[in-house]
């Protein structure tokens, strides 16, 4: 043919030539991460830096030395960075000390290289999707041992150690073996999320039991409105519920068997039956917005503050996100686990995890300084100014006592109180997300839609979580039962 | 003067080359050799497997069925975007109604349409894939599809789309379509505008209509523009990983109704840290696409038509 067919594969080639890059970048970015892996091999033999002590008092525990620097790397995500930013205030008026403040997403990228060369920051906010490895990091000896800070006399009260006000699942939460080195400053809460509001004009009240939730999602049905919600494009935000329910009725002994993936764990805890056959229920009776399938997080979070929907499986974070489209009257408000047969855990159970996990650098240059920060933000002024800033709660014990409250975060709030010991904590989505989002999501996306039996999901769920057992190439950790 | 000759074409080329070697080939080498160990990815060492990553790819049925799903893009996304491309082509530069003075012609607007067809390719894939998932929407007020078909009395054909098992791959490849058809439109319409106009005269006078017109004229004179396209196309089937990671249910679901192969050595490399695993992968790819592109090429071979 004439010259328009090498013109055309002339201007073809070049665009096979970008594909072609843009695949071959794919393989260049692990080569490259190959290579200056490499590269950063040495260096971690640096002498502990001279640790400046200034006079302990009353007023300063820890014995900070005034006017010396202090270096904090702070996760700016959801929750910003703002919060941080006015206890570094703080921190600068009382020990007239610089203090250089970085907001960041990419907390282990930045990081990775200048605590493999020596010079970590002082305090960090190691959060977010790409964050450090703390159990690498702990076991490397970089990680101060925060005891010092538990034992310190907290800022409000100096008859109160830190230790006694915040919570004990924090405690428990940030230990590596024995030393408590990570300090989990916020408290997610997970739930059934409804609108009071609604339930009021309705004279609905939130059910107690597996069976009054199904009962009332019939009566909730014949006024035309779906019971539920859920974004079935991350079907995980339906295991918020599902796992901890199985939790509260099973027992916590029972899910630390799930958690550590022993043979058979859920197959032979009956509680998974009697969940995932109410789930079952509810979908077979239709009781989920139709298309829910297909929503993403903020979709169906609008479809609920639309009230197309009365109740959705979330997170405490929903009422910072969905703010936007929230009507003022709303009430937005958190419901905790429902009762089923021979439950193990009480009425009121919750589930609660530490989040944000702060760190302090134990070969940083004034790792007092950062303690000290901590101590600052563990203050009832901080963690008051946490709540009333990103309207997400604090590991610090009552704390908003007597503040107005936003009402989710006062709903979250009134719910912790009314859980009191029986906070849960699961680690399953947290250590193995590619079983808990993918495997079991694709499942549960499936059993929601009514195309999969209850008895077929704990089938495959319990074969999921064995090849993850056996697989070799997945890292396991293990938590006491 | 061929010394000085070489001397001057060494000195322009060595630098791309330099660049090519360290930044293409060099990486190409190095996939290989990182498919042979257990990197993670997260630290500097790695230890030396063998082939096991490759024995592992053999057994894994969420690899497999990842190709599954590639495969069966492959057979229809080129055949459906080739064919609507062609028709659009012949329709714009040849189907028209004859006119006064010009043997053949295009349809009435044909230069707006051609515009409008080659729209998406000027629209970032991401941003592709984000208006599609939106239309897709299942929600029968907001989402675009779904609205539209309630409007027009259709409720019994609202789904949830992307949310829906059997068909949520197909709904991601009509965005596939979507997208490149205007492309070939262009392409095929250049191609066209250098066959003689003279060919088609006499076969109108011999009185063929359009449809003979179009296979017996068009098509065999077009086609090493539609062999070259092809394999392009293929190639885009083979990888939809824009489409599928922005677009899809679960990354790959609903229940991995949609997860493809580069999706696979995303979220191995990724998520679960496994760059050495993710590497065999990416070999498996190449392969695979090295095989369709090999075969295409030889056998859509055709003797070349003169003119």
């Amino acid at each position: 043919m004439g010259s328009t067919s090498a013109h055309n594969n002339e201007g073809l080639g070049r665009r096979n030539l970008i594909k072609r890059s843009a695949a071959l970048g794919l393989i260049t970015v692990p080569t490259m991460g190959f290579l200056s892996a490499c590269a950063t091999g040495g260096g971690t033999e640096e002498k502990p830096a001279a640790k400046e002590t200034g006079t302990v008092s009353a007023k300063n525990p820890l014995g900070v030395k005034n006017g010396v620097a202090l270096e904090a790397f702070i996760f700016k995500g959801g929750l910003g960075d703002q919060y941080a930013k006015d206890a570094e205030a703080d921190y600068k008026t009382t020990y007239q000390a610089e203090v250089k403040h970085t907001g960041t997403q990419e907390v282990g990228p930045k990081l990775t290289p200048r605590f493999a060369g020596g010079t970590p920051p002082d305090v960090i906010d190691n959060s977010g999707a790409n964050h450090l490895d703390m159990n690498k990091l702990s076991s490397q000896g970089q990680l101060q041992d925060l005891g010092v800070l538990l034992d310190a006399a907290s800022l409000d009260d100096p008859n109160k150690k830190v230790r006694d006000v915040i919570h004990p699942s924090t405690l428990e939460k940030g230990k590596h073996g024995d030393k408590f080195d990570v300090l989990y400053y916020a408290f997610t809460i997970y739930g059934t999320w409804y609108s009071q509001k609604l339930l009021e004009d309705k004279g609905w009240a939130y059910p107690k039991t597996l069976d009054e939730m199904v009962k009332l999602c019939g009566d909730i049905k014949k006024e035309g409105i779906a019971p539920w919600t859920y974004a079935g494009k991350y079907p995980y935000y339906v295991h918020f519920n599902l796992f901890a329910q199985i939790a509260k009725i099973g027992g916590m002994p029972a899910w630390v068997e799930i958690d550590n993936l022993e043979p058979n764990a859920w197959t032979k805890n009956d509680a998974v039956k009697e969940v995932i056959e109410h789930y079952e229920e509810l979908a077979a009776k239709k009781y989920f917005l139709e298309g829910s399938e297909g929503l993403t997080h903020i979709q169906s979070q609008t479809s609920w503050t639309k009230n197309k929907a009365v109740f959705i499986p979330n997170g405490s974070w929903v009422e910072n996100e969905a703010a936007p489209t929230t009507p003022k009257d709303f009430g937005m408000s958190v419901g905790a686990l429902l009762d089923g047969t021979g439950d193990k855990l009480p009425s009121g159970t919750l589930r609660g995890e530490p989040s944000e996990p702060y760190i302090v650098s134990a070969k940083g240059k004034n790792p007092l300084g950062g303690m000290e920060l901590l101590r600052i933000m563990l203050s009832k002024k901080h963690a008051q100014n946490f709540a009333t800033k990103v309207k997400s709660l604090t590991c610090v014990v009552d704390a908003t006592e007597g503040m107005t409250l936003s009402p989710g975060l006062a709903s979250a709030s009134a719910a912790v109180k009314a859980a009191g010991d029986n906070l849960i904590s699961l680690q399953l989505q947290e250590w193995y997300p590619a079983l808990t989002d993918e495997k079991i999501g694709g499942l549960t996306g499936q059993l929601l839609t009514g195309d999969l039996k209850a008895s077929e999901w704990i089938k495959k769920t319990q074969a999921e979580a064995d090849k993850v057992a056996q697989d070799s190439s997945v890292t396991k950790f293990k938590r006491a039962g | 003067m061929q010394h000085g000759k070489y001397r001057f074409i060494v000195g322009f080329l060595a630098l791309p080359l330099i660049i090519y070697g360290v930044f293409v080939l060099s990486p190409f080498v190095q996939a290989f050799q990182i498919s042979l160990t257990d990197w993670s990815g997260l630290v500097g060492t790695a230890n030396f497997i063998g082939l096991d990553n490759f024995e592992r790819l053999w057994e894994s049925d969420d690899f497999w069925n990842a190709l599954r799903h590639n495969v069966y893009m492959l057979a229809l996304v080129p055949v459906v975007t080739l064919g609507l491309g062609l028709f659009f082509a012949f329709m714009l530069n040849v189907g028209g109604r004859r006119k006064k003075n010009e043997v053949v012609t295009g349809v009435t607007g044909s230069k707006f349409y051609k515009f409008v067809f080659f729209f998406p390719q000027v629209i970032s894939i991401t941003i592709v894939a984000v208006i599609w998932f939106n239309i897709y929407n299942p929600d029968p007020n907001d989402g675009m599809l779904n609205s539209l078909l309630g409007t027009v009395g259709l409720d019994s054909l609202q789904n949830s789309w992307l949310g829906e098992k059997s068909i949520a791959l197909w709904c991601i490849s009509a965005v596939m379509v979507w997208g490149h058809v205007g492309f070939y439109v262009v392409l095929f319409s250049a191609a066209m505008a250098s066959i003689p106009r003279d060919i088609y005269e006499a076969a109108l006078l011999d009185g063929a209509n359009r449809f003979h017109t179009f296979f017996k004229i068009t098509l065999p004179l077009l086609w090493d523009a539609v062999q070259t396209g092809w394999v392009y196309m293929g190639i885009i089937a083979l990888d939809a990983f824009a489409l599928v990671q922005i677009m899809s249910v679960n990354n790959g679901g609903p229940d991995g109704a949609t997860d493809v192969m580069p999706l696979r050595l995303y979220v191995t490399a990724f998520r679960d840290s496994q760059f050495g695993y993710a590497s065999a992968m990416g070999i498996a790819m190449l392969i695979v696409t090295m095989t369709f592109a090999l075969l295409t090429m030889r056998f859509a071979r055709r003797e070349r038509v003169e003119f």
